[in-house]
């Protein structure tokens, strides 16, 4: 018992320091674990919206196919990184 | 399977600036402009006299720079920028202007490599007094590093502190202006922790951004939270407000649609951003500010700040002790939407713009006597912004600024394809570059502009062409002397060209040399003797002994040679009393001499101690021509083809000079040799034992090359004359052979005049022709026809010298719509248009405007432009023969009748691929329609047949076997032509594909890259009329770009930045095309895929996103390279490898490279490489290259770790790029 407190009281210190981790319910499939799943996916989302602001050519690449300033395109891939993919799911509704 | 071995190289590097700062980086008085472009650092200086931003120099950082700020710690005079990179690290960098290049001050490393959310490096801001720094990420992380200088004046750096914020995203961050109180960054932030809690979404909504002070305490060494307050959700800049005793010190925040002036315990402020009043107005866009620049003159400031729509915005703040009383704005001017603007102290604007050329502007005033209206913020003080009316404003063309100088930049380029459309030696490259309006096609050619001077028609062909002054002090050319085949033409230069009948020269015979020696004499070589003539006309004649004729000379200065017939050379010096005198004896070469050269005098001796000659049994020998060993052969070298001219001449060269003295670079004497079969050498000649050493070799053309020495930017050229026109020169530390674009001249030599102080003048059939070289700097040239919108594809008419481009912008309104609107305004119906180029077109959500315009290259015109109404935008377009359609068969034979009475007129079709209301975030589409327009008028026109709907917009296409093969969304078509409509034949589709973006076809063989899953490469089987997949890759490849190398092997680009090469299995290649039965067909798919897998041969990263690429020849004699663009105007080439000697020598020097030459940004180069995937196969000739710029100790150890000469390993480098590309 001991241990698992240990190891849970670990991950949550790994989870405070770094942005991403995970947990023991993080799933990519589809299926019950909506919520994790939710979580692992708007972490994705969010790591590739900073990279394509991140990466010049990339924000160029976007901004020329929107025909918009790179500044309202840059602004919007933050806004995205908000809410990538929608509100969580209420825990209890799983 | 084999393996492939390939060298990159750079051509053109990027020319999308993504930051620009201005400040006094090489410690003068003077400003310097610095850019970051891609992975390269520059720095331009202002040259008034010439009215135009000069490079200075250019670093290769091998990292992403994402952001550089300038600062100064107090006390110092000079600038240093900080440079946030994807190196985990923060690098200072100090120009040193004796070495002319950025050295890191320091480097500290905070986290991870790469561009990652939370590593910081996107955002940086400085303490306006220099005394601390703020580097941060996205989201959650800051860090404050403190600068200061220690009692040697040199720049320190703390240890970090941090300001992290997990949960909480970052929009911008500046220093605030405290004066000398703890330093304050302000910041832009959202918290989303609530939001991705929340369920309900109410959180989400509710999101609120917040402007935020981190202080730092100097005394308490940490940073805390001081203030936070809300702002407007859409905010998206910050501009620092001067503070201390320059002013009321706080931020503006920019957000949608108005700017507010904040500061802590202050009252708000706030003006809106006035809109243009035209009829095409969108309400449901509101202006934002895309950038700007506060700038503080002796007693005032102001702020500059530009609108998306590229509107400029004075700001300017009325305030007193107590703090600010109103905020101002007014329009200023309109200049291309920038990136970043700065301003020089000098009075000049510096737009570094998103697409497009580069702007540099003088202020001609500051707006104060525009009469523009002023919105002030006293009468915005209560309510919500947007319950007040909109500002409005009329825009115009400049009053405020004006133009002096654009940098023409090929930023983005978009599509290219290399042809060889005029003829010429060498290929060129065919580019769609350039956003919105400002778009254009261009044609890039290696070769250095020139601008031509004169150009005058002579009465006869001359072979032969010389300058010459009349006295050694002299600094101008008096006579142009012109050798034809009976006679000798002398003209004198001056306000009028005259022919000179006084001259003394012979004008019965041809010259073979024209030279003035001694002090005021003039010498002239022809077939028959020599003529010395002095300054007050006499002459004194040398005649060549009976039955025999002169056939080469040489002269210089002090000492003349002339070759007999008889193989005999004639040697004579000029004494102290300043007359010719014969050597006694004659040299007897044993060959026919075919030329000769004589180096000049070098400064304070009394004549060159070595005479080249030239024979026609294919070698060169070295004379001595010392008094104490006349005549003793030095050395000989052997040739693969006679000589038909030499030229000693030293060229600057830092082989062997400490790297701090660069500027003053001393020179190595050289022996250049042209050969009868086109090649031009050149070898180092030793000043003491007159051995030659080191060559280096290059094919130039057909014919003999002739070499003439010239002046070209005050530095000695050699003008290399075959069947193209080529200059030899030093730039940076490389020797360049680069052709002029240029007629191609028979003769040619050096021209100074007071008009054009260093010219070259050349005869050119019966013409003379003077012109001078503009830059040296820059080996391309590239001709720009502008183009209506963005430009998306295009296609070359089967053959004839034409393109097809397919232009279409998004958000913008077309000219159908444009009318619509105009029309049913009750105000301006007589509305006139502002030119687009600088105002763009009116933008308005989710429209677009498209078009198609047949392009000419060859005399830079456009025969036709067709616009596409109903909100279609074009994709892709191909040109298609239907070599098999039933309508196709009517129509030939209706043309054969028609050939019959001798109208005949080949005819093929272009079809463009459209999507219909088309929103590309969310993606929503309408559907698409295939085009089909039959090509007439020789190409010069297309009439249109029918259209066709498909249900996705049609991305790429190409013929196939007489019909068209599309690629519609995630399904691949065959389509022929129909009476009606065309007629889909054939289908393949895959679930694992999105949409296909590129298609390459070969024989039975379709290769398809999707936008996400790599390529697919097909088999078309005709009995079964089936596409079937046989192999594709393992890795999901953003594809972008696709060519074939061979039938198995493909190369492309990926959006990310990286090139690969893949290759097919050879059994599967060819099981699949001998496979009669139903192997394929019954294939077991493996994982949902095709039954095999693609070998990766090679990768690499190249930092900007390929957009094109093409197996090509680059230059003559050249062999065949992977030519690729970027989008941000890069233009490189990936270069097999001959041999394995050189693959292991490159590796070697590459690792070596790695470690000495250590990459500015402080990113690791091997890393860098292979950002996404390992590098593989490949050698990243830039860092190669890097070995030139070392300094000597350097270079010298890294040769003996090669076991070579640091002069084996420099020629080693620079052959590989003359080699295959320029």
């Amino acid at each position: 018992m001991a241990d698992k407190l240990r190891a849970q009281q670990q991950l949550e210190q790994l989870q405070t320091r770094y942005v991403g981790v995970g947990h023991a319910d993080t799933t990519k499939q589809y299926g019950s674990h909506f919520f994790s799943q939710l979580e692992w996916l708007s972490n994705v989302q969010r790591d590739s919206l900073a990279a394509y602001i991140g990466h010049p050519a990339m924000l160029e690449h976007f901004s020329v196919a929107l025909n918009e300033p790179q500044e309202r395109v840059r602004v919007q891939f933050i806004d995205k990184m908000i809410q990538p993919c929608g509100p969580p799911k209420d825990k209890e509704e799983i | 399977m084999t393996s492939i071995s390939l060298y990159s190289l750079t051509l053109v590097p990027p020319s999308a600036v993504t930051s620009s700062v201005v400040g006094q980086f090489s410690g003068r008085r003077q400003q310097e402009v610095i850019t970051a472009s891609g992975s390269r650092i520059q720095l331009y200086r202002f040259d008034p006299s010439a009215g135009r931003l000069v490079l200075i120099t250019s670093t290769e950082a091998f990292g992403i720079i994402r952001t550089i700020k300038p600062f100064r710690v107090a006390g110092s005079s000079k600038d240093c920028v900080i440079v946030g990179s994807d190196s985990g690290r923060i690098a200072i960098l100090e120009y040193k202007t004796e070495q002319t290049r950025f050295v890191h001050v320091h480097l500290e490393t905070f986290g991870k490599t790469g561009v990652r959310r939370v590593v910081p490096g996107q955002y940086l801001a400085v303490d306006p007094k220099g005394r601390a720094t703020m580097i941060a990420s996205v989201e959650k992380n800051k860090l404050v590093y403190i600068l200061n200088r220690d009692t040697n004046a040199n720049i320190t750096i703390s240890s970090p502190l941090e300001a992290h914020k997990p949960r909480s995203l970052l929009y911008a961050v500046t220093g605030l202006d405290v004066g000398y109180d703890n330093p304050i960054f302000a910041a832009l932030e959202v918290d989303y922790s609530e939001a991705d809690l929340d369920p309900s979404g109410q959180a989400y909504r509710e999101v609120q951004k917040t402007l935020t002070y981190y202080q730092l305490d100097l005394g308490l060494n940490h940073v805390v939270r001081m203030w936070s307050d809300i702002v407007d959700r859409q905010s998206n800049l910050l501009m620092e407000v001067p503070g201390g005793a320059d002013g009321p010190s706080g931020v503006l925040v920019c957000t949608e649609g108005y700017i507010v002036y904040r500061h802590m315990n202050k009252a708000v402020h706030r003006v809106p951003i006035p809109r243009r009043r035209t009829p095409y107005d969108d309400p449901s866009r509101k202006p934002i500010i895309v950038c700007g620049v506060m700038h503080k003159m002796k007693r005032d400031f102001f702020f500059l700040l530009q609108s998306d729509e590229g509107d400029l915005f004075k700001v300017t703040i009325d305030y007193n002790v107590r703090g600010v009383e109103a905020l101002k704005i007014q329009y200023f001017d309109t200049v291309p939407v920038a990136i970043s603007l700065n301003i020089l102290k000098s009075g000049f604007l510096f737009a570094a713009a998103e697409g497009g050329s580069h702007n540099f502007y003088q202020f001609v005033q500051l707006g104060e006597e525009s009469g523009e209206k002023e919105f002030v913020s006293t009468e915005y003080v209560k309510g919500d912004m947007s319950d007040y009316p909109a500002a409005y404003f009329y825009p115009r063309q400049l009053e405020n600024l004006s133009l002096v100088h654009t940098m023409d930049t090929m930023n983005p380029l978009i599509d290219a394809k290399v042809d060889n459309l005029t003829g010429e030696d060498a290929p060129q490259i065919y580019a769609l570059s350039g956003q919105g309006p400002r778009s254009s096609f261009r044609t890039m050619r290696n070769g250095l502009d020139v601008t031509e001077v004169v150009a005058s028609e002579l009465p006869g062909e001359p072979t032969a062409v010389w300058t010459t002054k009349l006295a050694a002090e002299d600094t101008f050319d008096a006579y142009i002397v012109l050798s034809f085949t009976n006679g000798t033409l002398v003209l004198s230069i001056g306000e009028t060209v005259e022919e000179v009948t006084d001259s003394g020269f012979l004008s019965s015979t041809p010259t073979l040399a024209v030279q003035q020696v001694g002090d005021d004499s003039l010498v002239q070589v022809y077939p028959k003797g020599i003529r010395h003539i002095s300054a007050n006309k006499e002459v004194n004649e040398w005649e060549a002994p009976l039955h025999t004729m002169v056939v080469a000379a040489t002269t210089n200065s002090k000492q003349v040679a002339v070759a007999l017939s008889t193989s005999e050379i004639v040697y004579f010096e000029l004494d102290d009393d300043g007359q010719l005198n014969e050597y006694q004896d004659r040299k007897e070469m044993g060959a026919s001499v075919t030329s000769m050269s004589v180096g000049d005098v070098p400064e304070g001796k009394v004549r060159n101690s070595f005479l080249a000659v030239g024979c026609d049994d294919r070698t060169v020998h070295i004379v001595s021509l010392d008094p104490e060993n006349t005549f003793e052969s030095l050395s000989v070298q052997a040739l693969t083809a006679s000589p038909s001219t030499l030229r000693i001449l030293s060229m600057p060269d830092s082989t062997f000079v400490d790297n701090s003295q660069l500027l003053d670079v001393s020179s190595t004497l050289y022996l250049h040799i042209g050969l009868y079969n086109g090649v031009y050498l050149r070898s180092v000649l030793d000043t003491i034992t007159g051995q030659l050493s080191d060559t280096q070799t290059q094919f130039l053309g057909a014919r003999p090359v002739k070499l003439f020495k010239v002046m070209a930017q005050d530095q000695p050229a050699i003008l290399a004359l075959s069947s193209r026109s080529w200059l030899a020169y030093t730039k940076d530390v490389n020797f360049m052979v680069t052709p002029l674009v240029y007629e191609s001249l028979e003769f040619g030599d050096g021209f100074s005049s007071e008009q054009c102080e260093v010219g070259i003048v050349g005869i050119e059939g019966s013409n003379l022709r003077i012109f001078m070289i503009n830059d040296l700097s820059e080996n391309t040239k590239s001709d720009a026809l502008p183009l209506a919108y963005t430009p998306r594809r295009m296609i070359r008419h089967p053959n004839r010298a034409l393109f097809y481009v397919i232009e279409s912008d998004n958000n913008t309104l077309a000219p159908d719509a444009r009318q619509e609107l105009l029309s049913t305004s009750r105000k301006q119906s007589d509305y006139e248009d502002l030119p687009a180029e600088e105002f763009g077109n009116p933008k308005f959500t989710e429209k677009w405007a498209s078009c198609i315009e047949i392009v000419d290259p060859l005399s830079q015109e456009k025969p036709a432009r067709i616009d596409l109404v109903d909100n279609e935008a074009a994709f892709s377009v191909t040109v298609c023969s239907f070599a098999a359609s039933p309508r196709r068969r009517e129509e030939e034979e209706e043309e054969e009748d028609r050939k019959a009475s001798g109208d005949g007129e080949e005819s093929a079709y272009l079809v463009v691929g459209t999507a219909k209301d088309l929103t590309l975030v969310p993606r929503r589409c309408g559907g698409g329609f295939l085009h089909v327009y039959k090509i007439v008028d020789e190409g010069r026109g297309l009439e249109f047949v029918h259209k066709t709907e498909v249900d996705d917009p049609p991305v790429a296409m190409t013929e196939f076997q007489g019909r068209l093969l599309v690629g519609v969304g995630r399904c691949l078509r065959i389509y022929d032509l129909g009476m009606k409509r065309l007629l889909r034949k054939c289908e393949y589709k895959s679930r694992n594909l999105n949409n296909i973006v590129t298609i390459n076809v070969a024989h039975n063989r379709v290769i398809i890259g999707d936008i996400q899953q790599s390529v697919t490469y097909l088999v078309y089987r005709h009995a079964d009329n089936k596409l079937l997949p046989l192999t594709d890759d393992v890795v999901a490849r953003h594809t972008t770009c696709v060519t074939m190398l061979d039938y198995e092997t493909v190369t492309g680009g990926d959006k990310f930045g990286n090139l690969w090469v893949l290759r097919c299995k050879e059994q599967v290649s060819r099981d699949a095309d001998e496979d009669n039965g139903a192997q394929l067909l019954n294939a077991r798919t493996y994982l949902d895929g095709a039954p095999s897998r693609l070998d990766m041969l090679a990768h690499f990263y190249v930092q900007d996103i390929p957009t094109s690429i093409q197996k090509t020849q680059l230059v003559p004699g050249g062999r065949e390279v992977i030519l690729y663009t970027g989008l941000q105007g890069t233009i490189g080439v990936l270069a097999p490898f001959v041999s394995h000697e050189d693959v292991d020598f490159f590796q070697q020097l590459e690792t070596i490279l790695r470690n000495e030459a250590r990459p500015l940004a402080g990113r690791d180069h091997l890393i860098y490489r292979g950002s996404y995937v390992p590098v593989k196969s490949v050698i990243d000739g830039d860092l190669c290259e890097m070995y030139a710029m070392l300094p000597v100790d350097k270079k010298r150890s890294i040769a003996a770790e090669l076991e070579r000469t640091v002069r084996e390993v420099e020629r080693k480098v620079a052959g590989m790029r003359t080699r295959y590309a320029f």
